[in-house]
């Protein structure tokens, strides 16, 4: 069930919006209700109220796009995951990507879990329900998309939007065997969009496959002058050249992301053997090197929590959200309120960004931090100097088991290795299913290959994902 | 970066957070062992690096200067905990006399 296909089936009578919509509904009550878990609500009356007036003829026309729960919709719940906007938030604005979506004839339908305000790489962090992986119900969906990897994966949603600051998108994608797409920094706007790290944060789609991962990018990406950090750069035609094939491409393989000793050696077989499968397609495959890539945790936990623990600020209990009834004065609200709604992954990033940007210790972590940042975006346009794109995993492991790393976050942390780079030098990355792997109780987790790609370099990573995806 | 020793209860005032005994505990390792790691970034020489702030060339964007519609008064005060006469309410931030 692709977006393409079902386009044919719309178009063709076969099918209607509003039957789909039912269709899904009817999957959501099947697999995901108290079992999956990747829907934290979804309102099927206002969306069969738009399929009514749906546009068969535009390019998504009468598809339901299912949304990250950090996302506004007029109208809807934006609980970003968290008890803090949980109980007390509709959202009285549209995202600028949902007013893209109706432009192109999709149809926002269903609200997905993440991590609490996007924090997190399990869905584990999100305070209101868990998510788990449809592939084995004992393992992570992955996060902070994971709601939106799981309903794909599950059926239970045609195509989702995510976000991504540190491998949201592409990360739980892996996970879970679909596709996700990272933009690169400045390609489609985030207003709208909860900020987490304003540096890093870009939305994307997760779908079924390469081709709808691109129609959906079609739909969203493009200038915005409610966020100015959009480029006001033209959008190409994503689906033109998706069926060009490799041949003659250069494609760069980085050793230290294969020399590093937490990876699983299933996984590094399984990308091996994809790499293998794209030069038999006639691409040329070279080494590279990215020297500073064992530096981007660091980089990435000191700017990451610095800037949220900025935009966060915002939720101080006096114009949304959930407010103390227990405060004393003013001071009093904004602390009780901010304890009694954030979740233990907010708070410790909260206080890790307060510290890092607290007077006598900003240049010392955050300014040092931002100038190792220029190193690893140095590296990356050393490397696309000689390459089309870079080929690597996703991450390290398969879907670990839910809660394994309860308890120890820098673990967790070290998980983002091979995903972090790409949001520190704004680039684009794409995971595309590359196989699984057999559990040791049955299952068989899916493994991504993750594809990196120059600054707005979305066409030529889409046309790679498409060929390792054939 | 030259300690990893973070004052958790202080540095959650700066934040205005609150948090409970348990959550100090909690809370004071792992961030240490989080700020240990990152402690390997000040042996690199960045001298002379000019530090990025935005991973794209996006320098002060500026908007048309032309009036658009904002949110009606009833959009922007519908979420707020407490409110009256159009405004939202809070607890006396100035003290007596």
């Amino acid at each position: 069930m692709t977006i393409s296909s079902l386009r044919t089936q719309l178009q063709s009578g076969e099918t209607t919006p509003a039957a789909l919509l039912k269709s899904l509904v009817g999957e959501i009550a099947a697999k995901d209700t108290g079992k999956t878990g990747a829907y934290l609500t979804h309102d099927l009356d206002a969306a069969l109220a738009e399929a009514e007036a749906a546009d068969l003829s535009l390019p998504l026309g009468g598809i339901p796009i299912a949304i990250k729960d950090n996302i506004n919709v007029l109208g809807q719940p934006c609980s970003c995951g968290s008890k803090f906007l949980a109980e007390n938030y509709t959202a009285p604005y549209n995202a600028t990507v949902i007013e893209k979506l109706r432009a192109a004839g999709a149809i926002p339908f269903g609200r997905l879990n993440l991590d609490e305000f996007a924090m997190g790489s399990s869905c584990e962090n999100s305070a209101l329900q868990t998510t788990r992986n449809p592939h084995d119900h004992d393992r992570i969906p992955g996060g902070s998309s994971g709601g939106s990897a799981a309903s794909v994966a599950d059926s239970t949603a045609i195509a989702a939007l995510g976000s991504d600051t540190g491998g949201s998108i592409r990360q739980p994608a892996s996970h879970c065997g679909v596709v996700g797409l990272k933009p690169s920094y400045g390609r489609v706007s985030r207003f709208g969009l909860v900020a987490f790290a304003s540096s890093l944060d870009q939305i994307g789609p997760l779908t079924r496959n390469v081709t709808d991962a691109a129609l959906v990018l079609q739909a969203i990406a493009g200038y915005d002058p409610r966020d100015s950090t959009s480029l006001d750069t033209p959008v190409p035609d994503y689906s033109q050249h998706l069926n060009d094939g490799v041949a003659g491409m250069k494609l760069g393989v980085p050793k230290e992301y294969f020399e590093n000793e937490g990876i699983d050696p299933a996984v590094k077989t399984l990308v091996q053997d994809a790499i293998r499968k794209l030069a038999d397609q006639g691409a040329e495959i070279v080494d590279v090197s990215l020297p500073n890539t064992k530096h981007a945790v660091a980089t990435y936990y000191i700017i990451a929590p610095a800037e949220a623990s900025s935009n966060l600020s915002r939720f101080d209990g006096i114009r949304y959200g959930h407010r103390s009834e227990a405060a004393d004065d003013i001071l009093d609200l904004y602390k009780k309120s901010r304890e009694e709604g954030f979740g233990p992954e907010v708070k410790r990033r909260i206080i890790l960004g307060t510290y890092v940007l607290s007077s006598g210790y900003y240049d010392a972590y955050y300014g040092h931090a931002q100038k190792v940042r220029t190193l690893i975006r140095t590296d990356f346009e050393n490397a696309f100097e000689s390459v089309d794109a870079i080929l690597s995993p996703v991450a390290p492991t398969p879907a670990r088991r839910l809660g394994a790393n309860a308890g120890d976050p820098l673990l967790e942390y070290l998980s983002d290795i091979f995903t972090i780079s790409a949001n520190l030098a704004g680039i684009p990355g794409i995971s595309v299913p590359c196989g699984t792997t057999d559990s040791d109780n049955g299952s068989k987790l899916p493994v991504g290959l993750q594809i990196l790609g120059p600054h707005l370099g979305e066409a030529k990573i889409l046309q790679i994902a498409k060929a390792a995806e054939s | 970066m030259s300690h990893s020793h973070i004052d958790v209860r202080y540095v959650a005032n700066l934040a205005r957070l609150e948090l409970t005994d348990d959550e100090v505990a909690t809370f004071q390792p792992q961030l240490e062992a989080i700020l240990e790691h990152v402690e390997a970034l000040s042996k690199l020489d960045v001298s002379g690096i000019e530090p990025t702030s935005y991973p794209a060339p996006v320098f002060d964007r500026m908007r048309d200067d032309t009036p658009h519609t904002s949110l009606a008064p009833e959009a922007v005060l519908q979420n707020a905990p407490d409110q009256a006469q159009g405004q939202i309410r809070v607890p006396k931030v100035v003290t007596d006399a």
